[in-house]
């Protein structure tokens, strides 16, 4: 469903992406994964229209989007989760989630879907009245997460879900994103957490400093060489 | 419902303090419903946006300028221009005030766009000191202007505000303190609908953070435009009654110190609350007129303090390094008034720590 060719970014001098090619396929969770700088950000941002590209396509559902802007490719449902949660801080949790609805006119599409995160998460539904800024980090990964939903995404891309949470919440955030996918969302998962990423994942694209090295099914990664040696410390 | 009542309350107090107050205290109570309007207009950016704009003079300037030379007189006109000739396509023209004001507030409105096209891209003190320049701007067009504006002569004998309501029957005529006040209740529900609506939940996405509102889809740069040139709108129609309350505009009177007043209301009420605006911009004109004993002289304890003008000011920015350092957010912060607020009042006194003290000496007694 998305398909991205010979993808190219340069910040001023720095030429942070190569040439990335990658597809994701319907239901299913792609994860990327890869050491501080390689370009996994960069990727997601490419694709979203928040960085400009120098080169190559990104095909969505056969349609070319590579120059499209940021809100049209949201309202098409490809929605970012992006790094370092960036929830509303200041608004409450309710606001926020319904802040991720903000493309959506159908009111009935949207109520249905508030309950279904609520279902998912129901430590948010506690706190509807709460600030944002004061929810613990996992609340607040929770939080991105859910607004990232509201949005009636097809394909969900998520920056380092696990970013600076607690071992507990990292295994219960990943096995959400399982039940996203199993509820009819595509995911593609950016990770530092490469192994955790992995066993959930269908398919994995490992990146290095701009260009992806190696790719392969979840299960064959985690135990191909290079890969335990470089990413999963053994 | 309760919102009408509370309207009807307002407009009955309204009236018989212009029964019964005295020319001096109307004139409080008119620059305290002006104050709201040009508070509310600047919390809409500085306080919902987070966009740090000074330039709210050069909008109220071209909002008076317009209502002045739309609506005085010709005669009184003929009078003002001593120097150079007024440009003959606005010597003749003698309009009513509604039209008058909505159009200053238009062209406001209008020049705030044009404003905010380029300058928005531009963030938070590179925006403040691009509006400054901008308003500046204006200021000095009007300087110069001289056969529009009167130049720095400025503009005198300006016809006080009334408007008609020609309804058969009961016809009647809205003073200068019922526009004002109607102008501030009609700023005051039209900004507490847009802030509750979903535009104003984008506003506060985008103040909250910019990356992620972008990436729920919100188009930002539209969103800020929106709101520079609504609270242009609304800086200008401020202004035009401001210019009319004085009696006379001229050019010195929009510099940046009146923007500076704007900014102490709303940093007092607390940025980001249109209910702290609106308390702020009564309690500081209020107290702005209540401290003018200390620019004359005045005796505390044994020493003789003679007369230094401008002490007054001297108070107020001691008081906004007050609010910086102890209470940044304002008295009200983000948090609004609501009715339900209000119903919950008696039983939240009763649950705070206050009541049950009380509660407890009750039941070891």
């Amino acid at each position: 469903m998305l398909e991205i060719k010979d993808l190219q970014v340069h910040y001023g001098g720095i030429h942070a992406l190569r040439g990335i090619s990658l597809n994701v396929e319907d239901g299913k969770i792609i994860s990327l994964i890869g050491a501080n700088g390689a370009g996994k950000s960069t990727t997601l941002k490419a694709i979203m229209g928040l960085v400009p590209k120098t080169a190559g396509s990104v095909l969505y559902d056969g349609k070319d989007i590579s120059q499209d802007k940021t809100r049209d490719i949201v309202k098409n449902g490809l929605i970012l989760t992006p790094e370092g949660r960036r929830v509303f801080p200041d608004l409450t949790v309710d606001e926020n989630i319904a802040l991720g609805a903000y493309t959506r006119n159908d009111r009935a599409g949207v109520a249905k879907d508030r309950k279904w995160v609520f279902e998912l998460f129901p430590r948010l539904e506690e706190r509807k009245w709460q600030a944002a800024g004061t929810l613990s980090g996992g609340e607040q990964q929770m939080l991105a997460v859910a607004r990232s939903l509201m949005g009636k995404p097809k394909l969900l891309m998520m920056d380092e879900p696990s970013l600076g949470l607690a071992p507990l919440i990292v295994k219960s955030i990943f096995s959400i994103i399982r039940e996203i996918n199993q509820a009819g969302v595509n995911v593609l998962l950016i990770e530092q957490n490469a192994k955790a990423a992995l066993e959930i994942s269908d398919y994995g694209y490992v990146m290095e400093t701009g260009v992806i090295t190696i790719s392969g099914t979840g299960k064959d990664l985690l135990v191909n060489d290079q890969v335990r040696k470089a990413y999963l410390g053994e | 419902m309760l919102t009408a009542i509370a309207i009807v309350i307002i407009g009955v107090l309204l009236f018989l303090a212009n029964m019964f107050m005295d020319n001096y205290q109307l004139r409080i109570l008119n620059l305290s419903g002006i104050y709201i309007i040009l508070s509310l207009s600047m919390i809409l950016i500085n306080g919902f946006l987070g966009l740090f704009s000074l330039g709210h003079a050069g909008f109220m300037a071209i909002g008076a300028y317009t209502v002045a030379l739309l609506t005085t007189p010709p005669m009184a006109k003929q009078m003002n221009y001593y120097l150079d000739p007024i440009v003959p396509w606005l010597a003749e023209t003698e309009w009513s005030f509604l039209p008058a004001i909505l159009l200053g507030g238009v062209l406001a409105a209008i020049a705030g766009f044009l404003i905010g096209a380029p300058v928005l891209r531009l963030r938070d003190d590179y925006l403040a000191i691009a509006t400054l320049g901008f308003a500046e701007i204006i200021r000095i067009v009007f300087t110069n202007l001289q056969s529009v504006t009167n130049g720095s002569l400025g503009l005198k004998g300006l016809p006080e505000i009334e408007i008609e309501i020609p309804l058969p029957l009961i016809g009647f005529t809205l003073n200068l303190s019922a526009c004002i006040w109607i102008a501030a209740i009609i700023t005051i529900l039209f900004m507490v609908r847009l802030v509750n609506g979903s535009y104003g939940k984008a506003f506060k996405a985008i103040r909250e953070d910019e990356i992620a509102a972008e990436a729920m889809g919100i188009n930002v740069f539209k969103h800020k435009l929106l709101a520079f040139v609504i609270a242009s709108f609304f800086a200008g129609v401020g202004g035009a009654f401001l210019g009319n309350i004085m009696g006379t505009v001229d050019p010195l009177m929009f510099r940046f110190l009146l923007t500076y007043n704007i900014v102490l209301i709303v940093v007092f009420g607390g940025i980001g609350s249109l209910t702290g605006g609106v308390l702020a911009a009564i309690v500081i004109t209020a107290a702005m007129e209540l401290l003018r004993f200390l620019d004359s002289s005045f005796d505390m304890g044994p020493i003789a303090v003679s007369g230094i003008p401008g002490l007054r000011m001297v108070v107020f920015s001691l008081l906004l390094m007050f609010i910086i350092i102890f209470k940044p957010r304002g008295i009200m912060g983000v948090r609004e008034f609501s009715w339900q607020w209000l119903i919950e009042l008696p039983q939240s006194i009763k649950n705070s720590s206050f009541g049950r003290k009380k509660l407890r000496k009750d039941v070891s007694k």
